[in-house]
């Protein structure tokens, strides 16, 4: 590459040597409201200055208003590429304030969603990489997979982007019939679609060349700015919270930690790749760890924190107060102080929930994994140029929602 | 191999003395209380010596306790040890007309954006911060919105009074 040539300016003059570049804040390439206000040097980026908040929403000084149960769906909104996630993340924190016990099946059916989750979160984020890089054809092979994991949760909870799935204690109710058969054609089907976008990525040159050392970071740097999830592992450390911190029954389950050396894009891509791998294995798992339990427990015994069946409500006092006092928000909560971190699709998602005993949260605070490294985004684009700060942002797995809160 | 919270606890009072309080352990994770002064002494301390090594910062935000006269507000830091796998979380406190606290960005860069979106919610004024401008909202906004003095509409309200909406008055938390 030959030295970039400089115009000339005279003396005193007031034009800079660089261009200033808008990226955002609906650049179609940025997938989500971000805006990167870029100087350029010709193609060279000479510094990014991220700007974020667009789509804030208070998230956070709601919860404090809001009963426990009510504050699942804004769980959801957060990342709302895998939600399920987010929405367990929520329940265990709060079932561990609580100190309930989850029934084992309860466990492995959660380890299912969010297993599922985070594969079509993964699907998401590589097969995006390749649109940016001008590879279309993945994002549709694999797109419909996302759907058929949208049916699921559709039989499992009603609805398909914005999940609130479960309960404190469990699920609301049991998974059909039909929502394991689609597991079952998931695990079937997947598996050779995978292999398909693998064949079309990983050694394909074009793709290779487009993204190998592009928007790398030491693992070094990577710690200091906090890099968590796939993003952390694709420099080399292995740190993953379902195997330092287990939660939800995830020391039962016999998976590795897909790791790689230098924390480019390239890496980021094949981690995730390996993570969905990893995945499979997990929900194939707990699809046979679940044919030796008994097949009616979807919920813990908890009467005084889990919503009872609405037939109950009708026909037996019991249901019927404790419906009262759940919906109303009168059920007891002990105070306590916490910090529960589970393995979000794209990092560590921390809740650390203070409760006084009153009847919402005193402060609820979300560590949302992508707010915290997408700023080292400056120093990862500084000198690239302008189509690899593109892709590198894309694989960094950027969510509006969860950046904004 | 295995990090003990006793012996992070005995460590921090063996090196600063009983300036450190509050030593408890709730739901398996030790957390204590830190004058602000030494807030970064600590996270020092806690990162270089060979057997803490506390390096990773994982979360970093304030609370708002309006009752607390003289230390309403607490920043919360929680530190995260790879190598033992341990977390710990300190607390330093400071008056809400002087909230100035040592910037930890020298030590995480990681604490840039945690410190301005602490900065933007609650006015923690941390002293030599490179940046500290509002990250989450907008830029002339003059409050800290998630101190508890702004109350959201009262859910447990009796009539649709406008006291009970958060308008009039000072009802709420």
């Amino acid at each position: 590459m030959s030295e970039q040539q400089h115009i000339k300016l005279p003396d005193g003059s007031i034009e800079k040597q660089t261009s200033t570049l808008n990226l955002g804040p609906t650049h179609p390439a940025t997938h989500g409201v971000f805006q990167n206000i870029m100087e350029m040097d010709g193609e060279r980026i000479v510094s990014a200055t991220p700007t974020v908040g667009y789509i804030h929403r208070a998230f956070e000084k709601i919860a404090e208003r809001r009963p426990y149960y009510q504050i699942t769906p804004l769980t959801d909104r957060l990342n709302y590429c895998s939600a399920p996630i987010n929405n367990m993340g929520w329940h265990l924190t709060v079932e561990k304030l609580l100190g309930i016990q989850t029934p084992k099946r309860v466990d492995y059916l959660r380890v299912i969603i969010m297993e599922l989750a985070r594969i079509t979160d993964h699907l998401i984020c590589n097969s995006v990489i390749g649109v940016d890089s001008g590879a279309f054809t993945g994002f549709l092979y694999v797109m419909q997979y996302r759907e058929l994991v949208y049916e699921i949760y559709e039989e499992v909870c009603g609805s398909r982007l914005t999940t609130n799935i479960g309960r404190v204690g469990g699920f609301e109710r049991n998974f059909t019939p039909a929502a394991f058969q689609k597991i079952e054609k998931f695990l079937a089907e997947y598996p050779a679609v995978l292999k398909e976008f693998e064949n079309l990525f990983t050694r394909n040159r074009i793709f290779m060349e487009r993204t190998q050392k592009v928007g790398g970071i030491t693992a070094e740097r990577a710690m200091n700015y906090g890099f968590t999830g796939p993003n952390l592992r694709a420099t080399g450390v292995d740190y993953d919270v379902r195997i330092a911190n287990p939660y939800c029954s995830y020391e039962d389950f016999d998976f590795s930690i897909p790791v790689g050396t230098t924390g480019d894009t390239y890496d980021r891509f094949l981690v995730r790749n390996a993570e969905q791998w990893e995945s499979l294995s997990i929900i194939r798992q707990a699809m046979d760890k679940l044919k030796s339990l008994p097949a009616d427990v979807y919920h813990a015994d908890v009467p005084a924190y889990y919503l009872p069946d609405k037939s109950d409500v009708y026909t037996k006092m019991e249901a019927l107060i404790y419906h009262f006092k759940i919906i109303m928000g009168e059920t007891d909560i002990l105070p306590g102080e916490l910090y529960n971190p589970v393995e979000g699709a794209n990092g560590e998602l921390g809740f650390y929930l203070i409760s006084d005993g009153g009847r919402s949260p005193y402060r609820l605070h979300f560590r949302r994994p992508c707010f915290i490294y997408y700023q080292a985004y400056p120093e990862m684009v500084q000198g690239a140029m302008l189509s690899d700060a593109i892709i590198c942002m894309s694989s960094l797995n950027l969510i509006a929602g969860e950046l904004d809160a | 191999m295995s990090l003990t919270n006793e012996h992070i606890k005995n460590r921090l009072v063996e090196k600063f003395g009983d300036v450190m309080t509050n030593f408890e352990e709730s739901f398996g994770m030790m957390s204590f209380h830190a004058p602000k002064e030494i807030n970064l002494k600590v996270m020092q301390f806690l990162y270089d010596e060979s057997d803490l090594q506390f390096r990773f910062l994982s979360d970093l935000t304030a609370v708002h306790y309006p009752d607390n006269k003289g230390v309403e507000l607490a920043v919360v830091y929680h530190l995260h040890n790879f190598v033992d796998n341990v977390r710990v979380r300190f607390k330093v406190f400071t008056d809400i007309n002087t909230p100035q606290v040592f910037t930890a960005t020298q030590i995480f860069s990681s604490a840039n954006w945690m410190e301005r979106e602490t900065y933007d919610f609650y006015g923690v004024d941390f002293v030599g911060h490179p940046n500290l401008i509002r990250i989450l909202n907008v830029d002339e906004m003059d409050y800290f919105p998630m101190r508890k003095e702004f109350p959201l509409e009262d859910q447990s309200r009796t009539d649709k009074d406008d006291e009970m909406f958060g308008r009039g008055g000072s009802t709420g938390i």
